[in-house]
């Protein structure tokens, strides 16, 4: 039991897919500008990538290895992915067309967010097993989430402020994001590996 | 190779299975009314009926929230045209049908500020920072947004002339009732 929760904090903060691994920046700088979006992107995200992990590692533990063809990996990840992001896709435009309207574009974008594949291959490189695979998979889109509410959050502030003009806008949130990197590897201290 | 081809096949097989009963489970019923609708309308999005965009609108005008002359840049026809569609009748009142009109550009005044630019909905304004903007006739479906946004009061919007490529007969003026 403490294993798994020590595995979704080290995940989740220690080694934050965005902010330590830097994968999934698209949608972090993309879909960062209101908190609302980001709440409905995090949470889609966070459906994805567990949904995700969970069947790469059936199609990894069931049928790259037993035949032997690792080399078609990405590949089939890939495929797994865009059909999990099309089944979300179609879910919440039945449930929820609100928030399918606020996420635009970015819905089907999530097949392109390298953290969603990044997730996947690392689970199949550290051979987890399917629980802890999933609880990966779940840890990293928790990470994933409360970076970009707590982004979303400060941009909002940002907007507001009074900001020489050279840094108004993007190169502010790049800053931004670079500061709270650094905050982020203060984590680093947690680790228990 | 065959194993490769052969599991590849399958899985992609397997998976376009899953979304296509998915696809008929959690399918969306659109209303086909408001489709119909909102093909009447110009679909510029111009948002001078108060509403977010061409769709929103033709939703309002299904449910009844909306009069059939909300669309200022369609003007008799389109207005016509819904409430045909829609079995509701229309009053026009004592407006009078609008002059063709286009936006038009004092070359003098143009500062070149590029405002007008993001504003227009069809792409009709020509023109670059700090150069004199222009206005493409044929593109423009006069919602007078850029008039609006100008800081110099530069752009006006003028009746097309009539010449003979322009000119038509006036419209016999009907009263469609319900």
């Amino acid at each position: 039991m403490q294993e798994y929760v020590l595995l979704i904090i080290g995940t989740a903060l220690v080694n934050n897919v965005v902010l330590v691994k830097f994968l999934g920046l698209c949608p972090f700088m993309g879909v960062s500008s209101k908190v609302d979006s980001a709440v409905g992107m995090g949470s889609a995200t966070t459906f994805v990538l567990t949904l995700s992990a969970v069947m790469a590692w059936m199609l990894e533990t069931w049928v790259l290895q037993p035949l032997g063809i690792g080399y078609l990996r990405i590949l089939t990840f890939i495929l797994a992915i865009a059909a999990v992001v099309q089944f979300t896709e179609m879910a919440i435009r039945k449930m929820s067309p609100m928030l399918y309207q606020s996420l635009g574009i970015f819905l089907p974008l999530i097949t392109t967010n390298c953290a969603v594949l990044g997730v996947a291959l690392l689970n199949a490189q550290s051979g987890n097993g399917l629980f802890a695979s999933m609880l990966y998979g779940f840890g990293s889109a928790l990470g994933f989430t409360l970076i970009l509410v707590m982004f979303a959050g400060l941009r909002e502030r940002l907007a507001l402020a009074e900001v020489p003009s050279p840094f108004a806008g993007a190169p502010l949130g790049f800053v931004t994001a670079g500061i709270l990197s650094l905050a982020f590897m203060g984590f680093s201290g947690l680790s228990v590996k | 190779m065959l194993i490769a081809i052969g599991s590849l096949t399958l899985l992609g097989a397997l998976l376009g299975a899953v979304l296509g009963v998915a696809a008929r489970y959690l399918r969306v019923e659109g209303n086909p009314i408001e489709a119909e609708v909102e093909a009447l309308l110009p679909g510029s999005q111009c948002g001078q009926c108060g509403f977010a965009g061409c769709k929103p609108a033709a939703a309002a005008l299904v449910k009844g929230e909306a009069p059939p002359t909300l669309c200022p840049p369609g003007g008799r026809a389109v207005a016509m045209a819904i409430a045909e569609k829609l079995g509701v009748s229309v009053s026009f009142g004592d407006q009078e049908e609008l002059e063709p009109e286009v936006a038009f550009v004092n070359e003098d005044l143009c500062i070149g500020c590029t405002r007008c630019l993001k504003e227009c909905s069809t792409d009709a304004i020509v023109g670059a920072a700090k150069q004199i903007h222009t206005v493409i006739a044929e593109v423009c479906h006069a919602c007078g947004k850029c008039a609006k946004v100008c800081p110099t009061d530069c752009i006006e919007m003028r009746a097309v002339p009539a010449t003979l490529a322009t000119w038509h007969w006036k419209k016999p003026r009907v009263k469609v009732a319900s």
